[in-house]
């Protein structure tokens, strides 16, 4: 793959660091919040539902500010946290995945499947079509009969199967 | 000598044709599991587990269950292996230092030995890690009969108090990882006031979020993100291992005797004590070469550089389940799966387990002997055939991998739900590990969630919201002053080192 040759940072390693302490900061507050609304005071009966998680938040929050603060204080070190390079082909994977996820959810796991395995032979392996066809469809096959079969683990299915009366 | 008649019990339940298919078929599957990026012990187990869920509900079914899924787990230990040596590429974190000596031997055309060294210090530690299982574990577990809810409790922080003592990465980020486990764990039902919590009216996240999915995600698919960055291809050695190799290279492993104790010791050690067993391959490595009269010759090419890192691993691996088993506490993420799969077949990890599933725990024991031999013949035989599953391409491989994931992540509650969530902790995997935010207390967290909390309001309802029943009486106040001392432990080496530098300046 020439793309993984790019060098340039897409990312400093310092943007990076500085951009999850946040988001973890961000969630930590989110739990602080909730627990307060529920309650995570020391009740009659014991401590409320909302105790155990308020400190969690807290020890969250708290972790959070020092890596932040760590992270700001590292220097200007320019070391890359991903390439440009890198990166493309890490998003070639993630797109299509999460595509696929989505399409689970409204067409069952075989098709959708099918489509994904294809699709990646083809547009990163360039595959012969017959071969990515065989595959996708033969790994499914197999799927199918070690769960719905073997197992009788049932996995979701849509429209197509519905059709081809396999549910 | 109970533990040996118990033993021999277990050797009972354990040897029926069944059982010995699904150890030979557990290995198998491991092993490929193990040499495939983006599958490891961890996930490869918890993608597997809703598949034992009817198997488990049959009369004994438990035992067979689990007796498959550690045996998916004794391969992935030996799997891992293959790839550091042949490829370089490490197929699990406990592998990486074994490639420092593996992959040089190979390139020179010695595969198969370090094949054949590598495989057979794994079983040595193995078994070295099952011994100290079988006559230790009923006396942590007779002991362990004793604990209430403070002793549970005290336990739980001293596994997480020894996760930010003696990980490499920052404590404050192994902190945030931890906590984030903890509130994944918190969200949902509240097991003790039924009060809903962190749903903000979702009806999706009433169940919370299962540490499966977070485990497929964080391990799988944030694996595989990383594993691209390197690029679509592996090139590798091709290695043979015939029976002159074997016999020639076990000649010479009684050599490195000294090396394979120590690794050994350490890895119980560290499996026993949450460390796992990364850390234990790569401090077994670092005292062979100190201590070994060819260290500097390490990282060129010697076995006794690759029998020091597996032995310790497999050490590690196996003695990781004794705290699972006996104090309900699991000592690497792979154990934790293990631990979520008996908590879904609906039996209670603990001291119980001791006196009330006799027969499961001691199936399960003698099974461990059985199948790391199982483990050991199959590796040494099929080595080609594994080698041969890492040259299928990337762009078949790394789709297939992830529809597993997928249906792995959909089988645990049956929704889809999970499996937008399994992307979701793919990219946070991906993310965490580049930034050196370790995985492994996130997800301990997330399965001991509910019971460390569970222990924590119990002990505090004892003591009417007092916390000095946390230091009540001489065991629970020893085990927590433990684990404050682990805590405490990276600031106290960094004072300690610069103390050391002011000394030498002054001086």
């Amino acid at each position: 793959m020439s793309e993984a040759n790019d060098q340039r940072a897409a990312l400093s390693n310092k943007t990076a660091e500085l951009a999850v302490a946040g988001s973890t900061f961000a969630l930590g507050a989110i739990v602080v919040f909730d627990s307060w609304r529920l309650g995570a005071k020391w009740m009659a009966d014991g401590p409320q539902t909302g105790y155990f998680p308020f400190y969690v938040g807290l020890i969250i929050c708290i972790a959070s500010v020092v890596n932040f603060v760590g992270a700001l204080r590292a220097g200007d070190k320019d070391s890359a946290f991903v390439e440009v390079g890198q990166l493309k082909l890490v998003l070639s994977v993630l797109v299509p995945t999460s595509v696929y996820v989505v399409l689970v959810g409204f067409l069952g796991i075989y098709v959708p499947s099918i489509v994904y395995i294809a699709f990646f032979m083809l547009w990163l392996g360039k595959y012969a079509w017959w071969k990515a066809a065989l595959v996708s469809v033969g790994t499914n096959v197999f799927f199918y009969c070690v769960f719905e079969i073997w197992f009788q683990v049932p996995l979701p299915k849509g429209v197509v199967e519905s059709l081809l009366g396999l549910d | 000598m109970d533990a040996l008649n118990s033993l021999l019990d277990g050797f009972a339940v354990a040897l029926t044709l069944t059982n010995i298919a699904l150890m030979f078929a557990g290995v198998i599957l491991g092993v490929i599991i193990g040499v495939l990026p983006g599958l490891g012990g961890a996930n490869g187990v918890a993608i597997l587990l809703p598949l034992t869920f009817s198997m488990a509900q049959s009369p004994g079914g438990q035992t067979s269950a689990i007796i498959l899924l550690s045996c998916i787990y004794w391969g992935a230990l030996f799997g891992g292996a293959i790839t550091s040596i042949l490829f370089n590429i490490p197929g699990e974190p406990w592998s990486v230092a074994t490639t420092f000596d593996g992959y040089p031997l190979a390139q020179r055309g010695r595969a198969g030995e370090a094949l054949t060294a590598a495989f057979t210090s794994s079983f040595f530690g193995a078994a070295v890690g099952v011994v100290v299982i079988t006559f230790l574990s009923p006396v942590v577990a007779e002991f362990a009969l004793e604990f209430g809810p403070p002793e549970f409790f005290s336990v739980y922080l001293l596994t997480f108090c020894a996760f930010i003592g003696m990980s490499k990465q920052a404590p404050f980020k192994t902190l945030v990882s931890m906590m984030l486990g903890f509130a994944l764990a918190a969200v949902g039902t509240d097991t003790v006031t039924g009060t809903l919590r962190m749903t903000f009216g979702t009806a999706t996240l009433l169940t919370g979020f299962d540490f499966l999915v977070a485990v497929i995600g964080l391990f799988g698919i944030g694996e595989i993100l990383q594993t691209l960055e390197e690029g679509l291809e592996f090139r590798g050695a091709s290695a043979k291992i015939n029976l002159r190799v074997v016999l020639d290279t076990w000649k010479e492993l009684p050599k490195y005797w000294a090396t394979s104790l120590r690794g050994a010791a350490i890895g119980c050690f560290m499996g026993i004590v949450p460390g796992g067993a990364t850390p234990a391959s790569f401090m077994s490595y670092g005292v062979a070469r100190r201590l070994s009269k060819d260290g500097d010759k390490f990282g060129e090419g010697m076995v006794e550089g690759v029998v020091a890192p597996e032995t310790a691993a497999h050490a590690a691996g196996t003695s990781a389940l004794l705290p699972m088993l006996t104090l309900g506490v699991p000592g690497s993420p792979t154990a934790a799966v293990l631990l979520g799969g008996l908590l879904i077949w609906g039996l209670e990890p603990g001291p119980l387990l001791f006196v009330e599933q006799k027969d499961f725990v001691w199936g399960l024991i003698a099974s461990m002997y059985l199948g790391n031999i199982a483990g050991l013949i199959v590796v040494l035989t099929c080595v080609p055939l594994f080698a041969a599953i890492l040259r299928i391409p990337f762009s078949v491989i790394a789709p297939i991998i992830i529809v597993i994931c997928a249906i792995g992540a959909y089988t645990v509650h049956n929704t889809t739900f999970d499996v937008y969530m399994m992307v979701v902790f793919g990219v946070v995997g991906y993310l965490f590990k580049k930034l050196d935010y370790p995985l492994a207390p996130l997800v301990l967290a997330i399965v001991l969630g509910d019971r460390a909390e569970a222990s924590f309001r119990q002990a505090m309802l004892m003591s009417q919201g007092d916390m000095r029943i946390l230091f009540e009486n001489g065991l629970v106040g020893s085990i927590t002053t433990l684990a404050l001392a682990l805590l405490i432990w990276p600031m106290l080496s960094v004072l300690w080192a610069s103390i050391r530098k002011g000394l030498a300046k002054g001086a």
